[in-house]
């Protein structure tokens, strides 16, 4: 949560700046975050294939574990499609893939961006930012009555992370290497999800 | 990312090294955020339109996370509830 209120701030703080042009003209004309996401992509990629956890939980649900992943994948996109359908100004695919974005709104914002432009990229920041604030507020509400491995679906990438605290809290510790198994797929994913989605589609 | 991946993996278990990465990973996360801020904020469109723009995230996080529960309910019902954990 404390992260997720920095990551706001800094975004905050580039939009005021933006606004009153508080900019030198290399920053205006250039576009550094191309850059930038190469850089994260290849951190994010040395963080994910150094926790060995993952390994563990698969050899102790064998092929179940990898239905949670797959049940996000679907309902997200599912639920995101119908969306779609109360906007007249919202295309099926810019509705998916911000829906595609799992609650990693970081990544998912910025791939939006380069792809879609600005607004979707904003909306896939807006969208899975609150994604993430749901799932910690909601997750003992859907542990009761969606099932142990709601809090891990709404979670999506964050389960891994962020909302792993709460997660293991509403359905308990019996859960937290499913949790963490179902952020890392999925963190995995959405670029290329993402990125299918947008171009293909 | 897959090179990163490979990489991670033949480092693995090297506490302090993890945590330096994480930390810029923090970082190239909030440089890039800051990035895509500045363009926001220099893009009159998205100014005028930020109550539409809301709404459209709101709706799409309703769907996105429902549809996700409700396969997981269907899945936990079906694959997890009587399954006791095997032994650790």
């Amino acid at each position: 949560m404390k992260n997720s209120l920095i990551i706001l701030l800094f975004f905050i703080s580039g939009v005021i700046l933006g606004l009153f042009h508080f900019l030198p003209d290399v920053m205006v004309n250039n576009d550094f975050s191309k850059y930038a996401l190469y850089v994260l992509m290849f951190l994010v990629g040395i963080s994910v294939g150094s926790d060995k956890s993952s390994w563990k939980a698969i050899k102790q649900y064998k092929f179940k574990i990898f239905l949670v992943p797959v049940c996000v994948i679907i309902g997200s996109l599912l639920g995101s499609l119908l969306i779609s359908f109360l906007f007249s100004d919202l295309k099926i695919k810019e509705a998916m893939a911000v829906g595609a974005g799992f609650g990693y709104y970081s990544l998912s914002s910025i791939f939006i961006t380069e792809i879609s432009g600005y607004t979707l990229g904003v909306i896939a920041l807006l969208s899975n930012i609150l994604r993430e604030i749901i799932t910690l507020l909601a997750s003992p509400l859907f542990a009761k009555y969606f099932g142990k491995l709601a809090p891990i679906a709404s979670g999506g990438a964050t389960s891994m992370d962020t909302t792993l605290p709460i997660i293991v809290k509403s359905s308990g510790k019996e859960y937290a290497m499913i949790s963490v198994f179902n952020g890392i797929v999925l963190t995995i994913l959405v670029p290329f999800l993402i990125t299918i989605i947008l171009k293909l589609l | 990312m897959v090179a990163g991946m490979i990489i991670g993996t033949i480092l693995n278990d090297k506490k302090r090294f993890i945590f330096i990465i994480d930390k810029l990973v923090n970082w190239a996360i909030y440089a890039l955020l800051f990035l895509l801020g500045i363009s926001v904020g220099l893009n009159k469109t998205i100014i005028n339109h930020l109550d539409n723009i809301g709404l459209k995230s709101l709706a799409i996080t309703f769907g996105a996370v429902l549809g996700s529960i409700l396969f997981a309910l269907i899945t936990y019902k079906i694959f997890f509830k009587k399954t006791k954990t095997p032994v650790k």
